[in-house]
């Protein structure tokens, strides 16, 4: 099994680390992006497995980040999971419409987060 | 002239009227007949041959006395438009298409009452037509050429053919559509243009004799002075005739609401309430024109031609004397047109008369009953054109035989005599609501009874044996002897007929009325007279009527009449209107007198009303239930008038209240975005927290990284007790329950305590604080809270400014009765779509999902009601560009 690229988006450090240091114990490459304007751009570069994508970010949100990876056709394997505090059903609604692969809302439990992503990329 | 010259030119001229009424019932934008001058025009078939050749026969022979005639439309014409007003609406409610109508439906739709009026007036009209039919005849002998001119019995006057010719006019263009009450716009665009020429050709005349025969009115009257019973001539008489004076103008006031063809030209064609406002001025200045000349012409007359020819014709002699053969044809092309418009008029108007208010009702409501529509529209056509064949006919013969000796203005007056005795019904019935049918009947009859006796009966006897003396009385025949009964010797023969036969109809009216009462067909439509204004809008609805019918029967009838399409039509609007089901089986009151107000048109009210009674069983009601029906009516509209405002008060709260409601909604979203934001806020360290606690659980993990998650756990925790902390200080604060220690303070110590508060973290970042101290300035405030806020608006500045270039100046400025605390920085600044919206709590950016960077919110939003707690104000200074400026105030202190 090759190495899988994930790429981690989200504004809160603390957060961040938890998840970088589960996913590299699980041995994929990892990425980190702080705003959705970095995330479109190392994914464009890192074409990741999966993207774990937060939605209240600053610059440009979660939502429209999700829409920018579904315009690139490069991307189109790519597999999103929303990370977010959002927690509402229209939100939860909202995300999956716009064509993410799971909603995951916070807080998380990674052992969760994780079993979720290895069965999306079996 | 020669004979076929005249007739080629009477022929041509009435080719020329065809052509006309052809053209305008032709043409599709008919719309220019719908002007107020056409209508002023048409009014004008009041003046006839009477008028044109008869007042100056008058004027020659008993002075100024014809004025009488035109002076009472001019005097009354105020009065005329309230009346108008009040009978136009009446009739365009009710399709009426005659006096006849309208006078019978006043009394509820009395058959009887109908036929009496149609008879008046036939009475009236016919002598009248026959006196046209004589000007035409005697205008025409009298401008042909002797030689070529004989009378060779009936088929050899062309006065005969002249008479079949307007016959064929009027049927033709009078009986185009089988609803009378609608206008006859071809025929009245000929009526408008025969008054113009008239007029114009009688002002020729009368110039061409005052100021081409004479020097000028002076000129005439100094010539005319000079001869015998001049003095007769020119003045207005005495106290007697100021009687014979006061009886003809209210003679001719009746006239022109009551003769048959006023009331078609003035009610039944009228397009529009409006065209009365020009009426009133418009039309006795067209009496007036054509009057200004008469007494001239007359006075010249008598002395240019006085005892050769007969005074009526002397504006045609006059010019023909002086060999103006030209003018003489214009003066008989006036008075042809004068003729034939009253004749075609008068026709038409006693023709739908006959047919709806005689005819149909009394004989061939039967027989229609059991027609299909296109034979009733067949026979009530030709009912109608026969009518007016008819009557044409009979007028001719009526000349033949007994005009020969008359003048032309007395038969005018008899007429105008026999058509008064409509007037106590008449004007009565549009304000008394007692008047009844019995008492209307009655009081015609006894006033044409009294007419016969004093006013026909002496001028027959008179034309048949002019030498017997049976009017002077002293023989066997002293009954028919009018001289001796109810004479006053100073009135004339037709002022004392008048007299006497208007005050016994009156009398006989008004008694009757009061003695009897007329059954509730009759009060319910005295109502609807009398208070039209109140009914109008209740169209339908104002009919009283019990009883059952079924809608079916009446549809079966209208259908008879109007067609199939046309009543669908009419029943699909009546539905829609008040809102009925189609499949509605009973008709109610609404529909049966819609029903009778769309065959009145047709056929007439009574035969309408006849009609509807076979078709519908009808119930008497009781006078009380007839009150309480109109009451009732009057309450519904006082009601509507109560809902309307009541509906009006609704709105507005209704209004008032969703603007409150959404101004409640805002508040509760707000709230919800703050709870939201609550949520999010606390759930972002706690996310943390838990993420951490699980790596944790990695027993390999190596010890730097474990210090660090471990660390990480702890700034979370701090982070979400601040938060805690800050969200119950707003609640705190939000809800006034925060106790301040507000005192008289030095503000520069506490902006010191401020600053040294950040002075490390600027330090380390190598931002520079700048504050100049202002050492006497005090003000009101609680330390803690002012130094919350401070804090707050430094650590913002140090957040957003750059490391190493960063400055941070804090200025103070005393105002008036506070203190101005600015803390300025030139950093990023703040968006300027965010300006407006920085203090509110938890307010993150215009996105929602788009954090800034500080994270939580909640440090404006307390700053805002820390200040506001001190009675202060807290703004962002648009003005200020380099960075941002926010300024807060405070009350000054001793």
């Amino acid at each position: 099994m090759s190495t899988k690229k994930i790429l981690i988006v989200d504004d809160e450090p603390n957060i961040v680390m938890s998840l970088e240091y589960a996913f590299k114990k699980k041995n994929f490459e990892v990425f980190i992006a702080r705003d959705g304007t970095e995330a479109l751009e190392i994914a464009r570069q890192q074409a990741p497995n999966v993207i774990l994508l937060d939605i209240m970010m600053p610059k440009m949100d979660g939502y429209e980040t999700l829409k920018k990876i579904k315009e690139n056709k490069l991307l189109a394997d790519t597999k999103v999971i929303f990370l977010s505090a959002k927690s509402k059903l229209a939100d939860v609604e909202k995300g999956l419409k716009l064509g993410a692969d799971s909603y995951i809302t916070k807080p998380f439990s990674i052992k969760k987060v994780i079993t979720d992503v290895e069965k999306m990329i079996v | 002239m020669n004979n076929y010259t005249l007739i080629f030119i009477i022929v041509s001229y009435l080719a020329m009227l065809f052509f006309l009424a052809y053209y305008v019932e032709r043409k599709a934008r008919r719309n220019w007949v719908k002007n107020p001058y056409v209508y002023v025009l048409t009014l004008g078939v009041y003046c006839t041959a009477w008028t044109y050749y008869g007042s100056i026969g008058i004027a020659s022979q008993s002075g100024v006395s014809f004025l009488g005639i035109y002076l009472g439309p001019v005097i009354a014409m105020p009065l005329w438009i309230i009346l108008m007003r009040k009978v136009i609406k009446i009739s365009k409610q009710h399709k009426i298409s005659s006096v006849a109508d309208f006078i019978s439906l006043r009394y509820g739709n009395n058959r009887l009452l109908g036929a009496f009026v149609t008879l008046t007036c036939l009475f009236g009209v016919i002598p009248y037509i026959a006196l046209q039919l004589k000007a035409v005849s005697e205008t025409f002998s009298l401008l042909s050429d002797r030689n070529s001119y004989y009378t060779t019995g009936i088929l050899g006057d062309s006065t005969f053919y002249i008479a079949i010719l307007i016959a064929i006019f009027v049927a033709f263009f009078g009986t185009r559509s089988t609803d009378a009450s609608q206008g006859k716009k071809g025929i009245m665009a000929t009526v408008a243009l025969e008054s113009i020429l008239k007029l114009i050709f009688f002002l020729i005349v009368g110039i061409f004799v005052v100021y081409y025969l004479f020097d000028g009115t002076t000129d005439i009257y100094a010539k005319a002075s000079q001869t015998a019973g001049f003095q007769q001539l020119s003045s207005l008489g005495g106290l007697e005739n100021g009687f014979n004076w006061l009886f003809t103008i209210c003679l001719s006031f009746f006239a022109i609401f009551l003769l048959p063809r006023q009331f078609h030209a003035g009610v039944v064609e009228n397009q529009s309430e409006k065209h009365l406002a020009k009426a009133i001025w418009l039309f006795p200045l067209y009496l007036l024109l054509f009057n200004v000349f008469v007494i001239f012409i007359a006075w010249a007359g008598n002395l240019k031609l006085a005892g050769t020819a007969n005074p009526d014709y002397y504006s045609l002699l006059l010019p023909l004397q002086e060999g103006n053969l030209f003018l003489s044809l214009l003066v008989f092309i006036g008075g042809f047109s004068a003729v034939i418009s009253m004749i075609v008029v008068s026709t038409l108007a006693l023709s739908t008369m006959v047919s709806n208010n005689i005819v149909i009702p009394y004989g061939f409501l039967k027989k229609l009953v059991e027609g299909n529509p296109e034979e009733n529209a067949n026979s009530i056509k030709t009912i109608r054109r026969l009518a007016i064949v008819l009557l044409i006919m009979i007028s001719y013969f009526f000349y033949i035989q007994f005009s020969l000796q008359l003048s032309l203005f007395s038969i005018g007056l008899i007429s105008f005599v026999i058509i008064a005795q409509l007037a106590p019904s008449f004007f009565l019935g549009l304000f008394w609501r007692r008047g009844t049918a019995r008492a209307a009947k009655m009081g015609i009859a006894i006033g044409l009874l009294v007419v016969a006796y004093l006013l026909v009966l002496p001028i027959i006897v008179n034309a048949v044996a002019p030498d017997a003396d049976v009017l002077n009385g002293g023989n066997t025949y002293w009954w028919l002897t009018p001289s001796q009964l109810l004479r006053l010797d100073y009135l004339s023969l037709e002022s004392n007929a008048f007299l006497w036969s208007i005050s016994s109809n009156f009398l006989a009216f008004v008694g009757l009325s009061l003695l009897t009462k007329g059954n509730y067909r009759e009060r319910n439509y005295a109502e609807m007279f009398v208070n039209n204004e109140n009914y109008e809008n209740l169209q339908e609805g104002a009919f009283i009527w019990k009883g059952e019918a079924y809608v079916t029967d009446i549809k079966r009838l209208l259908t008879r009449f109007l067609g199939e399409s046309r009543t669908t039509r009419a029943l699909k609007l009546f539905n829609r209107k008040y809102d009925i089901s189609e499949s509605e089986e009973k008709a109610d009151a609404r529909l049966i007198n819609f029903s009778e107000k769309l065959l009145t048109g047709t056929i007439g009210s009574a035969s309408a009303k006849i009609l509807l009674a076979s078709v519908a069983k009808e119930k008497p009601i009781s006078l009380v239930e007839v009150l309480s029906i109109l009451e009732e009516n009057k309450e519904t509209k006082a009601n509507n008038k109560l809902l309307v405002e009541k509906s009006q008060e609704l709105s507005a709260m209704a209004t008032r209240l969703r603007l409150a409601n959404e101004e409640l909604l805002q508040q509760d979203r707000l709230k919800d975005e703050f709870l939201d934001t609550v949520a999010h806020e606390l759930k972002t360290p706690i996310t943390s927290i838990k993420a951490s606690s699980e790596v944790l659980e990695d027993e390999e993990m190596p010890a730097v990284l474990r210090r660090q998650f471990l660390e990480n756990i702890s700034k979370d925790t701090d982070r979400l007790t601040k938060l805690i902390h800050d969200i119950l200080d707003l609640e705190k604060l939000s809800s006034q329950r925060a106790e301040l220690d507000i005192k008289s303070r030095r503000i520069s110590a506490t902006i010191r305590k401020a600053v040294k508060g950040i002075e490390q973290i600027a330090a380390k970042r190598r931002i520079r604080i700048e504050f100049k101290e202002e050492a006497y300035l005090n003000g009101m405030y609680d330390e803690d809270r002012i130094l919350q806020v401070l804090t707050n608006l430094l650590s913002n500045s140090l957040k957003f400014t750059e490391a190493e270039k960063g400055i941070i100046r804090i200025l103070l400025e005393d105002k008036e009765e506070e203190i101005a605390v600015a803390v300025e920085d030139n950093g990023r600044g703040i968006p300027e779509e965010d300006l407006n919206y920085i203090f509110e709590k938890f307010y993150q950016s215009k996105n929602q999902n788009t954090k800034k960077p500080q994270g939580s919110g909640f440090g404006l939003a307390i700053c805002k009601k820390i200040v506001e707690s001190h009675k202060g104000t807290i703004w962002a200074d648009k003005d200020y560009v380099q960075g941002a400026r926010l300024v807060f105030t405070i009350p000054k202190g001793k």
